[in-house]
């Protein structure tokens, strides 16, 4: 694969960079990767995505854009309220990037689906906003071994973690199972600070181009936090649990389970 | 675009090919040699032909 004269100009500032060049533009060509939920996270992670040229982006949800959507998933404009995620979603990011293929998934992952989805691809996105969803991303990509992004925001909190699973910390490894039903509030509840999902969804989206690049330290084995009303950044350093339950020597979960 | 063209045609080659840029007097000359050498390529020469110089650059990496 060579450059057009077109994508020179376009990725010029990427190509420009020593860490990057026209090999790694054209490997972010190359590249697949997966978003699960296109709201607060996955909406800037899929901008920016389709921006850096990421040749094959894929984007699931199964909601309709909604008004109290836009004050933080900003993929999403007024006039796309009512019309399914996805679509709002992949006609952004085409207009950003003419160059890139989106592939929609019009649906609610679950341990049916999940992974017949997720093969497809380099790296996943956790944009999911609830506790059974990220711990069945967790699973899933454990099980068929693609590196991802976790991501939660609530209030005006953000945490992430990068994991290569089988060879770094996962999620389970910090959160042993889902909290009680109830135990933790959701963003309709206790709500968000809208640019917060912009912060976090783009720090997925360059922990997944540094992956896809090669380059730069990833945020394995380390927990970011993130307070937006201290503006204190944390590193948190997570090592493997030895009795996680997923990904230890000794399993206890053999299966994706709903 | 100099930089980003030169560096394009940099990247074809082997370690330790040179490649010949020909530059403009004025920004091209001046920022194109050192963005090669702040990612650490060689410098070989940068040779006023009247109108327009010639780079000489070693790739290094």
């Amino acid at each position: 694969m060579s450059l057009t004269e077109q994508q020179i100009e376009r990725y010029s500032r990427h190509i420009i960079l020593e860490q990057v060049g026209g090999a790694g533009q054209e490997k972010l060509l190359r590249s697949k990767v997966l978003i699960i939920g296109a709201g607060g996270l996955g909406a800037p992670a899929g901008l920016y995505l389709a921006a850096a040229g990421v040749g094959t982006i894929g984007i699931v949800d199964s909601n309709k854009v909604n008004l109290s959507n836009l004050q933080r998933q900003i993929i999403h404009h007024t006039n796309d309220v009512g019309v399914e995620k996805v679509k709002s979603a992949e006609n952004k990011m085409r207009a950003i990037n003419p160059d890139i293929t989106v592939r929609t998934y019009q649906t609610r992952v679950n341990a049916e689906n999940i992974s017949d989805i997720i093969r497809r691809y380099d790296f996943v996105i956790d944009g999911t906003d609830n506790f059974p969803a990220k711990f069945l991303v967790n699973d899933a990509c454990y099980f068929d071994k693609i590196p991802f992004s976790h991501a939660g925001i609530l209030r005006f909190f953000g945490q992430l973690i990068t994991v290569l699973p089988g060879e770094t910390t996962c999620y389970r490894c910090i959160f042993n199972a889902p909290p009680p039903a109830n135990a933790v509030p959701s963003c309709s509840q206790a709500g968000v600070l809208g640019v917060l999902a912009g912060v976090v969804g783009s720090l997925q989206a360059t922990e997944a181009i540094k992956y896809l690049l090669g380059i730069g330290d990833l945020l394995t084995n380390t927990l970011l936090t993130y307070d937006a009303l201290t503006m204190e950044v944390r590193k948190v350093r997570l090592n493997r649990n030895a009795s996680c339950p997923l990904c230890s020597e000794n399993p206890q979960i053999t299966e994706l389970k709903d | 675009m100099n930089f980003v063209k030169a560096k394009l045609e940099l990247e074809k080659l082997e370690t330790g090919a040179i490649l010949g840029v020909l530059l403009d007097e004025g920004e091209p000359v001046r920022n194109v040699p050192e963005s090669f050498t702040e990612q650490g390529q060689e410098i070989i020469e940068v040779k006023n032909l009247g109108d327009h110089f010639c780079l000489k650059v070693r790739r290094q990496k």
